[in-house]
């Protein structure tokens, strides 16, 4: 079978709008998590380049390019040039399988507002989770640091823990759903969206995520205080660029879908699908923003009971009650 | 309960930093808009002048001891009539640390400390200022003081006719 033309092309529209608009938006979370932690704070933030200093994120991309591209004695140039990439690149390669709007009816077919509908969107999603963990293992042992190998060897552990609690969290959408494609999950959430049913799994999901994506209060991969900067301790320029870029691109993409598998996606009265589903992410962009600003950092021991003993086994019992739930509705 | 307790916890901090997104911050946007430090605020230093508009400073070189950082330097001369004054005047403002010793150790209220922070320089030969710089045409803090109404013995006034002296006693008249 050779693929259309025209839908080649539209996919490629997708695939360029979806990049440009994720980036913008990830360089505008920094902006914006800097503007929001200063108000916490009582200060005021970045507001002197452009207006309202809203041309930073382009200030900081010039400062990001034109500094020095450094590289430790000792370290593996290989894993080192390479890790950066593998932590931004999963966790934009996720946003494929999101589905932020609703099919429009263009060229006489049906395009949906999906890069790809996958049949096994949600595996999709924790496969990519799962690679972007090498990113930061190899990133900290490519380093040759003492500080950058700690922080890999707290990531791995944290972020490995951490999936199993965000996975099984997900188990009963796909048992309410009955479906791993994203946009099936979603048009089961258009009367109710799922929240409502599991409320537990998806605080589950939420703190999962929160760890997932390395932040306040389960920043210990690159815990400021202790590690210097933790697994990126060794990098500098556009590479550290890169980590820091991927990491707000990993909150817009948890956040999407957060809203995908619990908020009901794209659904949504009155305003448009699109606005909906951006609506809704960047509420959860915000509310980890707030979090940060408020919450200090767990100790290591706290962060693995929690994960382990308390999220986990709360998770395997939700899925045993939805499932008995499932059963008793017939 | 414990789990309880911890969600309160966290909510209750969630709340507190709610709250602060919408307070006033307490920055100051420095260029455009300064603050007005008090007036016994320590920044940049001046030699002052008596009410007559006479420079103060007598050159007795107490501030230049004081100073921790020896950043004064001065030599001094005399006129005439007997009064002291100094030849040049020189503080290094690089090395000034602003603690006001000077102005204490200072006799005659010449140097003082004035609120004036707004001195950096990108030249650091700009931060050594000399007497002419330093000298203002007031009398700073004190409107009133005059050192040599008190002192000054000889100099600006015959001896016994300062502010607090009796005119001298003519010792033979003193008999009992």
């Amino acid at each position: 079978m050779i693929p259309d033309p025209i839908d080649i092309a539209l996919s490629a529209i997708k695939i360029a709008l979806v990049f440009f608009v994720i980036l913008t938006l990830a360089a505008y979370l920094v902006f914006a998590e800097r503007r929001l932690l200063a108000w916490i704070q009582d200060r005021k933030g970045p507001n002197r380049v452009g207006p309202f200093g809203l041309l930073q994120p382009l200030a900081d991309l010039i400062k990001m390019l034109t500094k020095e591209d450094f590289k430790p004695a000792g370290a593996d140039k290989w894993l080192f040039y390479l890790a950066p990439a593998m932590a931004a690149i999963p966790a934009i390669m996720t946003f494929a399988v999101i589905p932020f709007g609703a099919p429009i009816p263009l060229l006489g077919r049906q395009v949906a507002m999906q890069v790809v509908d996958l049949n096994v969107g949600l595996l999709l999603f924790i496969a990519f989770s799962a690679i972007a963990v090498y990113g930061v293992a190899l990133g900290g042992w490519a380093s040759n640091s003492k500080y950058a190998l700690l922080g890999s060897i707290r990531g791995l552990a944290q972020l490995i823990s951490y999936e199993i609690s965000m996975g099984l969290a997900l188990v009963p959408v796909v048992i309410l759903s009955r479906s791993f494609t994203l946009s099936e999950i979603v048009n089961a959430q258009e009367g109710c969206w799922f929240i409502v049913y599991q409320p537990l799994a998806f605080i589950i999901f939420l703190i999962s995520i929160i760890a997932e994506c390395k932040r306040v209060p389960f920043d210990l991969p690159e815990a400021e205080g202790e590690l210097v900067a933790g697994f990126h301790t060794e990098y500098s320029g556009m590479r550290f660029g890169l980590f820091f870029v991927g990491e707000y691109i990993n909150i817009i993409v948890l956040g999407g879908l957060a809203t995908t598998f619990f908020l009901g996606g794209w659904h949504g009265p009155l305003l448009p699908p699109v606005i909906w589903f951006s609506i809704k992410t960047l509420a959860f962009a915000v509310l980890f923003i707030w979090i940060r600003g408020t919450l200090p950092r767990l100790r290591y021991d706290q962060l693995m009971h929690f994960g382990w003993k308390f999220l986990t086994p709360l998770a395997l019992l939700n899925i045993l009650a939805t499932g008995w739930w499932m059963v008793l509705r017939g | 309960m414990s789990i309880l307790h911890d969600i309160q916890a966290i909510l209750g901090g969630m709340w507190i930093t709610w709250k602060h997104i919408f307070r006033r911050p307490e920055t100051i946007s420095y260029p455009e808009e300064k603050r007005v430090p008090s007036p016994r605020f320590r920044a940049r230093i001046v030699l002052t002048r008596d009410p007559d508009g006479d420079e103060r400073c007598v050159a007795c070189y107490l501030c230049s001891a004081a100073c921790p950082v020896d950043c004064i330097s001065m030599q001094s001369a005399e006129r005439e009539n007997g009064r002291r004054y100094a030849a040049w005047f020189r503080i290094n403002f690089s090395r000034c640390i602003f603690c006001g010793l000077c102005a204490e150790a200072c006799p005659t209220l010449a140097i003082q400390m004035t609120p004036g922070y707004e001195i950096c320089n990108r030249d650091i030969m700009n931060l050594v200022y000399e007497k002419e710089d330093l000298l203002i045409d007031g009398c700073g803090k004190d409107n009133s003081y005059n050192f040599y109404n008190h002192a000054g013995i000889g100099v600006t006034q015959p001896r016994g006719a300062g502010a607090e002296e009796l005119p001298p006693v003519d010792v033979r008249g003193l008999m009992p």
